[in-house]
C-alpha cells in the first residue's frame, strides 16, 4: 500500500455502552459516553489541530492548540480534555480559534530550527503538519534566548535525542509511562529550563534505564527523537504490515520502505496481540537481514573437514535428494528425519513434517519445541484436551491476580509484560514463582505481593503445597468443579494434596519457601478474584516440566479459574511460531491438530490427500535422532532454521550425534553452529522475504508478508518444495496459500482459515470452525474441550541431577531483552552495545567464598562439560544458585547442561545442571577447541573462474 | 548394554515414578512408551539383556512384549 500515516484519533477509545450524541461544526456525532471532543470531531472526520495529543496516551491538555468553542461555554477549553456531552455544540474552526491557535503555534516555531528541508523527518513531522494546518506564515518573535544549538543524544544505537528540536510536550515521557511502563524518562527543570531526560541529567539513553522500546520515538511529534535509519535513508513511501519473527507474543508491524529497502518496523496499531506496541527487538533488531554474513548461495562439501563449495541450486538440490536416497536405500528410510523451525511459516513448517512423512517414509520429524515448551502440549492435552494456552493478550485487562510462574516477561515477552504491567499498576496483585528476583518482582510502581523463590526443580512441590492450602482451607470453587470437572479424579487428587506430606511446612526443606508465604500466595491466588497463570521454559525444562503444567492446569480447575476473560493458563512462548509449529503436526507422534499417528481415522485423511500410506508408529525426537545417530543407525537429517549445536543441550552428545551422520542439511540465513557438521547447506529467507502465517502465543494466526524478494532467491517454502520435486515427490504448490488451504482441509481447528480470511480479518484465533466461525479468543468457556477437566495427580519427583561436593551450586539458564535464543540473529545487529557476551549470575555470598568479583573470569563446570565466562556478582540470585544465557556460540552455556529430560516429553532439563564455579585464566580446552573448529568449518572455497 | 539403552532405561523409570498414582502402573507405563517411543527405542528397551528397571517397568515391559 502507499504510504500512509496511521490514523491517530488524539485520544483512547472510550468503552461505555452509553452513546452520547453531539453536534460538531453542524454535524451530528453519536460515539460512546466518555470520548473527548476530540476524538469524537476525528471521528466524524474533523481533525482538530493538536501537538500534546495521542491516541495511545491518556490526553494531556498542554499544547493548547486543540481549542475549541462549544456554544453555552465560556473560553476556549481544549478539545482532547473535555469530554463529549450530550446535546453538545462544538465549533472546531473559528477566528476566533484560529488566531489563538496561530498564536501558539507562532511560540513554538520561534524556539524551533527552521531546517525542515534538510530535517531527517521533513513530510513526516507532526509541527510542520500542524503550522501548516493553522495557517502560520511569519513568526514575529526574534530569538533571543532559545533551546537552539542543544547537543545531540546519539548514544542509542537505534535513534537519536535533539532537544533542539523538543517541544516539551512529554508525550515520550507519557508514552514511557503508560505504554511501556519503564518510566525511564522525565521532564527535567522547570518553565524555560524543562528538557526531557533520560534518568538522570547525568544520563545519557544509552546509560539510562531505557529499554529501547521505540514506543517514545513513535510518539514524538517532532524529530526530535527519529530512527537513525529515517536520517540515513530517507522518509518511506509505502508500508506493508507483517508479523515480527521474534517472540511468541506475535506483535504486528508497519514494515515501512523505500522501494525494496526497509525504512523502519513501526507497531501497527491495530495489530490485536501487541496493540500498537513495540520492544527493541521487533522494533529496531532487524539489521541481520542484509548482514555481511548471510549466506545467499547453496553450498556442498562431501566431508565436513573440506572448505565449501558454492553451487547452483539445482546441482545443491540435487546433491541433497540423492544423499538422501543413497541412505535411505542403503541403512534403510528410517536413517531419514527432519526438524521443523518455531521461527518458520505454519506453511514451511507443515511442508517440512509432510516431506518427512510423505517423503522420507517415516514420522522421524520434530520440532524446536521439543527443547522449550513440549510439556505444555502434553499437560494441556491431558488436562484440557487442547495443546495451547486458554486466553487471549486482553484478557490479563480483567486479572485481579496475576501468577507468574518461571517466566521472565520484561525479558522474554516485553510487550505483553507492559499490558501485564499496566493491569499490576491498576492494582492487581502479583505473585512470582521464580528462584531469581526478576525484575517483574519489583520495578517502578510495581511490587509483588509474593515472591517465592524456589530452590530450582521444585516446582511441582510448591504448586502441591499451594493445592494442600486451598484444598484443606476450603478455598475449592466446588460448583465449578462438579460442574466442569470429573468429580471422582477431583477427589482422588484432593485427598492427595491434602496429606500432611504434601503441606507448605512440610515441603518447605524441599522448596526453600517459607511455608507461610506459600500458604498466603495460595489464599490470594484461590479468593483474590480473577486468577490466571503465566508460565514460560522456568516451568517446562524440567524434568518434571509436564508434571508442573498439569499441576497449574489443576490449580485453575480447583479455583474456577477458567474460561472467561481474566484468568486462564497462559504458556507464553518463547520463539514465534512455537503454538504454529506445534500445531503443524511437527511432534513424531501426533499429526497436525494433535492427533495421534496411530489413530487410522486420522492417517487415511492425510493418506487420501497425500496420496501416501504413512507410517503408523510414532518416531524419533530430536534426543532421540541423536542417540539413535551415536548408534550409527540415523544417518540424514534436514534442518530448517533451527541450531541445535547450540541450542539442545549436552553440546558433546549433538556434536558426536552429528558428526556421526553421512548427510546433514542445514537451511538457514547464516553458517550457523549445527551447520559446522553440515554437508549441505541451503540459504534460508528472512520473514522480510516470505509470505505465509505465525501462530502467537495466544493461538491468533496472523500474516507474514513478503515486503521484499528474497536475497537468496527463494522463499523456505519454495526450498522445501524443490527438495521434494528432486526427491520425486509430485508438489507443485504456487503460493503459501495453498498450503493453507490443505492445512485447513486437514485440520478440523484450522477449518474456517484461509488467507483471503486473514487479510479480511488481520488475524484468527483457532479454533476457527463451524462452531466458532469467527475463531476463539477465550477456550473453554462451556465445558473443556476434552469433555470434562481432568486431575491429574503430580507427585514431586526429585530430579536425578544433584548438588554434592564436586558440583555444589545449581545452574539455571535463560534469557535477556536484547538478544533472541541462540543469538544468531540478534547478535548481527546493534543489539550487542547491551549484551556482548554471556555472564554468570552468582551471589555476593557464593562468590565471595570463591573469591570472585563482578568481571572476572570464572570457570563454570558440570558432570557434562565445562566452559568460562565472565561473572556478575548480584543478589538476583539466590545463595546456591547461578544464572547465565545460552546467547553466544563461544560461550556456549549448552556444554554444561546435562542429558536429563521431562518425563513425558524429553524436553531437556535446562533449568537445573549441578555445576561449581572456580576462578579461571583463560577458555577451557573445548572452547580453544572449538573456536578453531568453527573458523575451519566455515571456509568457503573460491568459485573457479568461468572459462 | 549401550548408552543408548542405559538412557532408555533411564527414561522408562522416570516415566514409572512419575505415573505412580495411576491405578495401573505398569500398564500407564505402557501405554506411555506406546504412544510416544519409536519401534526401536521399543526394541532396545525389550532386549533380553537389560536390566536395571523397576518392577513397575519390568510389568509394562512384559506388557509390551505380550503386545507385539
Amino acid at each position: 500500500m502507499t504510504y500512509q500515516p496511521q490514523s491517530d484519533f488524539g485520544t483512547p477509545a472510550a468503552t461505555s455502552d452509553a452513546q452520547i450524541t453531539l453536534t460538531i461544526d453542524g454535524r451530528t456525532v453519536t460515539v460512546p459516553a466518555g470520548t473527548s471532543v476530540m476524538r469524537a470531531a476525528a471521528e466524524q472526520g474533523t481533525s482538530i489541530p493538536k501537538l500534546c495529543a495521542t491516541d495511545s496516551l491518556s490526553a494531556f491538555g498542554s499544547c493548547r492548540l486543540c481549542l475549541v468553542e462549544i456554544d453555552g461555554r465560556r473560553g476556549t477549553p481544549a478539545s482532547c480534555t473535555t469530554p463529549v456531552e450530550p446535546g453538545m455544540v462544538v465549533h472546531t474552526q473559528t477566528p476566533r480559534l484560529q488566531k489563538l491557535r496561530k498564536g501558539v503555534m507562532e511560540l513554538y516555531i520561534s524556539d524551533h530550527p527552521l531546517d525542515c528541508l534538510t530535517c531527517g523527518a521533513n513530510g513526516d513531522c507532526e509541527l510542520q503538519d500542524q503550522a501548516g494546518a493553522v495557517g502560520l506564515r511569519d513568526v514575529r518573535y526574534q530569538p533571543v534566548e532559545t533551546h537552539l544549538g542543544q547537543a545531540k543524544d546519539q548514544s542509542n544505537p537505534y535513534f537519536d535525542f535533539d532537544p533542539s528540536k523538543c517541544i516539551v510536550c512529554s508525550r515520550c515521557v507519557r508514552a514511557c509511562d503508560e505504554v511501556q511502563g519503564t518510566l525511564a524518562l522525565t521532564v527535567q527543570g522547570r518553565g524555560f529550563g524543562s528538557k526531557i531526560s533520560a534518568g538522570i541529567a547525568s544520563d545519557n539513553f544509552l546509560g539510562s534505564e531505557c529499554v529501547s522500546c521505540g514506543a517514545c520515538v513513535q510518539a514524538c511529534p517532532t524529530a526530535t527523537l527519529i530512527e537513525k535509519k529515517v536520517v540515513e535513508i530517507g522518509t518511506p513511501e509505502r508500508a506493508v504490515v507483517t508479523t515480527c519473527a521474534y517472540c511468541g507474543v506475535g506483535c504486528t508491524f508497519r514494515a515501512e520502505m523505500r522501494g525494496e529497502q526497509l525504512v523502519r518496523m513501526v507497531p501497527w496499531k491495530e495489530g490485536k496481540a501487541n496493540r500498537g506496541h513495540s520492544c527493541v527487538k521487533g522494533r529496531f533488531a532487524w539489521g541481520y537481514a542484509q548482514h555481511q554474513e548471510r549466506i545467499l548461495k547453496p553450498m556442498i562439501r562431501r566431508s565436513i573437514q573440506d572448505p565449501w563449495q558454492e553451487v547452483s541450486w539445482d546441482d545443491a538440490l540435487a546433491y541433497a535428494a540423492s544423499e538422501l536416497k543413497r541412505i535411505s536405500a542403503t541403512y534403510g528410510k528410517q536413517a531419514l528425519g527432519g526438524i521443523t523451525s518455531s521461527r518458520c511459516t505454519n506453511e514451511e513448517t507443515f511442508l517440512v513434517q509432510k516431506l518427512v512423512r510423505a517423503g522420507f517414509g517415516n514420522n522421524n520429524v520434530d520440532t524446536c519445541a521439543r527443547v522449550c515448551h513440549s510439556p505444555t502440549g502434553y499437560g494441556l492435552k491431558t488436562t484440557f484436551g487442547t495443546s495451547a494456552g486458554t486466553q487471549d493478550f486482553d484478557s490479563v485487562e480483567d486479572s485481579d491476580v496475576i501468577l507468574v510462574i518461571g517466566a521472565n516477561p520484561t525479558d522474554g515477552h516485553p510487550v505483553f509484560a507492559s499490558r501485564m504491567k499496566r493491569r499490576l499498576r491498576k492494582g492487581a496483585k502479583l505473585i512470582v514463582i521464580d528462584p531469581r528476583r526478576t525484575d517483574l518482582v519489583r520495578s517502578p510502581h510495581i511490587e509483588a505481593q509474593h515472591h517465592l523463590a524456589l530452590q530450582p526443580g521444585t516446582n511441582v512441590a510448591v504448586l502441591t503445597a499451594m493445592a494442600h492450602t486451598i484444598v484443606t482451607e476450603g478455598l475449592v470453587n466446588e460448583a465449578f468443579v462438579k460442574e466442569r470437572c470429573d468429580w471422582d479424579e477431583y477427589q482422588d487428587w484432593a485427598s492427595f494434596v491434602s496429606e500432611d506430606r504434601n503441606s507448605p511446612e512440610a515441603l518447605e526443606p524441599v522448596t526453600k519457601v517459607p511455608a507461610a508465604d506459600l500458604r498466603a500466595a495460595a489464599r490470594l491466588y484461590a479468593t483474590g478474584g480473577n486468577g490466571a497463570i503465566y508460565y514460560g521454559l522456568g516451568v517446562t525444562e524440567h524434568s518434571q516440566g509436564s508434571s508442573t503444567v498439569m499441576a497449574i492446569a489443576n490449580l485453575a480447575m480447583a479455583t474456577g479459574n477458567i474460561g472467561r476473560r481474566g484468568v486462564g493458563v497462559n504458556p507464553l512462548r518463547g520463539q514465534n511460531n512455537v503454538q504454529g509449529a506445534c500445531d503443524m503436526g511437527s511432534f513424531p507422534h501426533e499429526l497436525a491438530g494433535y492427533r495421534h499417528i496411530s489413530d487410522a481415522a486420522t492417517r487415511a485423511l492425510f493418506e487420501r490427500e497425500w496420496g501416501v500410506q504413512l507410517e503408523s508408529e510414532p518416531g524419533l525426537r530430536i534426543p532421540n535422532m541423536l542417540d539413535a545417530a551415536t548408534d550409527g543407525v540415523f544417518k540424514a537429517i534436514y534442518i530448517q532454521g533451527e541450531d541445535i549445536l547450540q541450542s539442545d543441550p549436552n553440546t558433546h552428545h549433538v556434536a558426536a550425534g552429528l558428526e556421526a551422520m553421512e548427510c546433514v542439511i542445514v537451511h538457514d540465513l547464516f553458517l550457523n553452529e549445527t551447520a559446522n557438521y553440515a554437508h549441505i547447506f541451503l540459504p534460508g529467507s528472512t520473514f522480510l522475504e516470505k509470505n505465509g502465517t505465525f501462530t502467537n502465543a495466544e493461538r491468533r494466526i496472523q500474516p507474514v508478508r513478503k515486503v521484499m524478494t528474497p536475497l537468496n532467491g527463494y522463499e523456505d517454502w519454495e526450498v522445501t518444495q524443490k527438495l521434494a520435486q528432486a526427491l520425486g515427490l509430485d508438489w507443485n504448490y504456487a503460493h503459501p496459500s495453498e498450503i493453507m488451504d490443505e492445512i485447513a482441509r486437514l485440520t478440523p481447528s484450522f477449518a474456517g482459515v484461509s488467507f483471503d480470511r486473514l487479510d479480511q480479518e488481520g488475524s484468527l484465533q483457532w479454533p476457527v470452525n463451524e462452531s466458532a466461525p469467527d475463531g476463539s479468543p477465550i477456550m473453554h468457556v462451556d465445558g473443556f474441550v476434552r469433555g470434562k477437566g481432568k486431575f491429574v495427580v503430580t507427585d514431586y519427583v526429585p530430579t536425578d541431577e544433584r548438588t554434592g561436593p564436586r558440583y555444589p551450586l545449581l545452574l539455571t539458564t535463560g534469557r535477556i531483552l536484547s538478544q533472541y535464543n541462540v543469538g544468531a540473529q540478534t547478535r548481527r545487529t546493534d543489539n550487542v552495545v547491551w549484551h556482548e557476551e554471556d555472564l554468570l549470575e552468582i551471589h555476593p555470598v557464593d562468590a565471595e567464598n570463591r573469591g570472585i568479583k563482578s568481571g572476572d573470569w570464572v570457570r563454570l563446570a558440570s558432570r557434562a562439560g565445562e566452559t568460562t565466562l565472565r561473572a556478575t556478582v548480584t543478589e538476583r540470585v539466590a545463595p546456591g544458585v547461578v544464572y547465565t544465557t545460552f546467547h553466544h556460540p563461544l560461550t556456549q552455556a549448552n556444554v554444561v547442561t546435562t542429558d536429563y529430560s521431562d518425563w513425558a516429553t524429553n524436553c531437556p532439563e535446562y533449568k537445573v545442571t549441578a555445576v561449581q564455579i572456580s576462578p579461571s585464566n583463560g577458555p577451557t580446552e573445548w572452547q580453544e577447541s572449538y573456536a578453531k573448529l568453527q573458523n575451519n568449518a566455515r571456509r568457503i572455497a573460491k568459485a573457479e573462474a568461468a572459462e | 548394554m549401550t548408552s543408548t539403552t542405559d538412557n532408555l532405561v533411564r527414561m522408562a523409570n522416570q516415566i514409572a515414578a512419575n505415573l505412580q498414582h495411576e491405578p495401573d502402573v505398569p500398564k500407564a507405563v505402557a501405554e506411555h512408551i506406546r504412544l510416544f517411543w519409536d519401534p526401536r527405542m521399543r526394541q532396545l528397551i525389550l532386549a533380553p539383556d537389560v536390566s536395571g528397571v523397576s518392577p513397575d517397568v519390568a510389568s509394562a515391559l512384559d506388557q509390551l512384549r505380550d503386545a507385539s
